[in-house]
């Protein structure tokens, strides 16, 4: 379906443009969606369910295209915080910069983000993959269950805080590692996913060229010969 | 949920246009802090051994005259007098230790809200937009401006209880967030001599960097002693005669965001009231770290754009 449906956000509500978008959900296939005027507005295509295109142009507040299914989703401008809160699928991508708690809790999907993303990027994830082509702020990956937080530039300190299962990749420095984080060798398989995922995410850099961390599992782990203890 | 906003111009040049540079970045946190609106902003100064005095009063029609005349009285000075709205600027030839104690013992109807060379702060009930006009906030020139749109949670919605709060001369402080510890601390600067006008924790920031500072230190390391006495959730943005300082306590949950280019530096709880700034998509940008002082201008110097 080639048609566009145009937002304004200088005419409509916030509430009319996501009624428009869930109007779809359920549905194979919908049109282009372009929302113009994005000023900050938060809860901007929030909830979708069908494999929609959006661009909206424009900065946007909180929660910008949380529990996303399906859509791909583009904000060509700077997101708030909890960008992509608990995305399940689909592609998020942010042209600018991210506020703190991108991606959190997130199930599955992509999301993009261009510039840096601020403190607590991934927190809690449980199977998205989030690729940052900046740097990321301090505590991102907190008790990230699964998926990967991929970082080109830096991270943040007490990067992987209580980490559970998920891969954190850096190409820059780490200011410090959280609790429970530690580096973890690169394996060939690995560098092979990654580069798969660089590519998907439209990123021109080397696999090779990453650190990864992961979980010392110290932390978390259930021992069953302990269960008296519990 | 508050919002703040600060802009410092390191341009002067732009001196001219600081109210209407700042009041878009103040009405646009209105969903941030519908209750009460404040701002300081710092102008126009007054010569060495003169003061601003911004006093306030709820009726607009109050006789402003007749406190000027009162405080000419009192010092044997002239008091040049000039009425905003429910606030009054006074400029008079005083020393501020005389001036402050007069104050206290005249208990007077009025409120004191500013008291320095530099600072006029202006604040009051209501939404972003009916305080700023009420001001006339957009004609203001100066070199820096500090502002707050508040939804309250520590104490009540009233004019005292706005942001922003300044207890010495020349200082001031917006806050997002809340004090854990400042009944204690609250008390331990009441033992030392400080007088409140609130039940306010932020008041108690407010006094707190300013008697850190009367003892000598700088704006950068009152903060820095501030990390480790302060307990609770913090973004404060910080203007003194020459300075504007960021500073988020350790956690960093209250958002912030900052911009910087050669003609100014600004901050905001949310990037959207920094997006009509002239310049801003080639600024560097950035969120403040936890537990980092930023401080540009006063005694640290400008520190250089990184």
């Amino acid at each position: 379906m080639s048609t566009e449906q145009i937002f304004d956000l200088g005419q409509c509500t916030v509430r009319e443009l996501n009624q428009a978008l869930h109007d779809f959900n359920g549905h194979r296939a919908g049109p282009h969606f372009r929302v113009r005027n994005a000023q900050g507005d938060h809860a901007l295509a929030v909830g979708i369910a069908a494999p929609l295109s959006v661009d909206i142009e424009g900065h946007v507040g909180y929660y910008c295209a949380g529990m996303n299914q399906h859509a791909t989703v583009t904000i060509h401008g700077n997101a708030g915080t909890g960008l992509a809160e608990n995305i399940m699928s689909g592609v998020v991508r942010v042209k600018g910069n991210a506020s703190q708690a991108a991606a959190a809790t997130g199930r599955g999907g992509l999301v993009v983000i261009e510039g840096d993303a601020a403190a607590r990027c991934g927190i809690s994830m449980k199977g998205v993959d989030i690729v940052v082509q900046g740097s990321v702020g301090h505590m991102s990956g907190f008790m990230a269950q699964r998926g990967r937080l991929v970082v080109c530039g830096n991270a943040g300190a007490a990067l992987g805080d209580s980490l559970y299962e998920a891969e954190i990749y850096v190409r820059g420095t780490v200011a410090d590692l959280g609790a429970d984080c530690i580096e973890k060798e690169l394996t060939a398989a690995q560098i092979v996913a990654l580069n798969t995922l660089l590519e998907q995410a439209g990123v021109s850099a080397k696999a090779a060229d990453f650190k990864r961390f992961g979980s010392a599992r110290q932390l978390y782990h259930f021992n069953i010969d302990h269960a008296d203890a519990y | 949920m508050c919002g703040i906003v600060g802009l410092y111009l390191k341009n002067r040049a732009l001196e001219p246009q600081l109210g209407a540079l700042f009041e878009p970045m103040l009405l646009e946190m209105t969903q941030r802090g519908p209750d009460s609106t404040g701002f300081a902003v710092y102008r126009d100064p007054a010569p060495v051994g003169q003061l601003k005095l911004v006093l306030q009063h709820p009726d607009p029609a109050f006789d402003w005259a007749l406190v000027a005349a009162a405080l000419g009285a009192q010092f044997a000075v002239d008091v040049a007098l000039r009425v905003h709205h429910t606030h009054c600027l006074l400029r008079l030839s005083v020393s501020e230790a005389a001036l402050r104690r007069y104050l206290v013992e005249q208990a007077p109807a009025y409120a004191v809200v500013s008291i320095g060379q530099h600072i006029e702060i202006y604040k009051e009930v209501g939404l972003p937009l009916a305080v700023a006009v009420a001001f006339g906030l957009r004609g203001m020139q100066g070199s820096h401006a500090i502002g707050h749109t508040r939804m309250a949670t520590e104490s009540a919605v009233t004019t005292a209880g706005s942001h922003p709060f300044s207890t010495g001369s020349d200082l001031c402080l917006v806050h997002n967030g809340s004090l854990s510890n400042h009944n204690r601390l609250r008390r331990k600067l009441e033992k030392a001599g400080a007088v409140f006008r609130t039940e306010n924790d932020s008041e108690v920031a407010a006094k707190y960097l300013d008697v850190q500072m009367q003892h000598g230190a700088t704006l950068s390391e009152a903060l820095t002693q501030a990390l480790v006495d302060l307990d609770g959730f913090y973004t404060f943005t910080i203007g003194t005669s020459d300075g504007f300082a960021v500073l988020r306590d350790p956690i960093a949950c209250k958002p912030a965001v900052m911009a910087e280019t050669d003609d100014w530096v600004a901050m905001a709880s949310e990037y959207r009231a920094l997006a009509r700034l002239p310049g801003v998509k080639q600024a560097r940008l950035w969120e403040p770290e936890p537990a980092t002082v930023y401080v540009w201008g006063g005694a640290a110097g400008a520190a250089p754009l990184n």
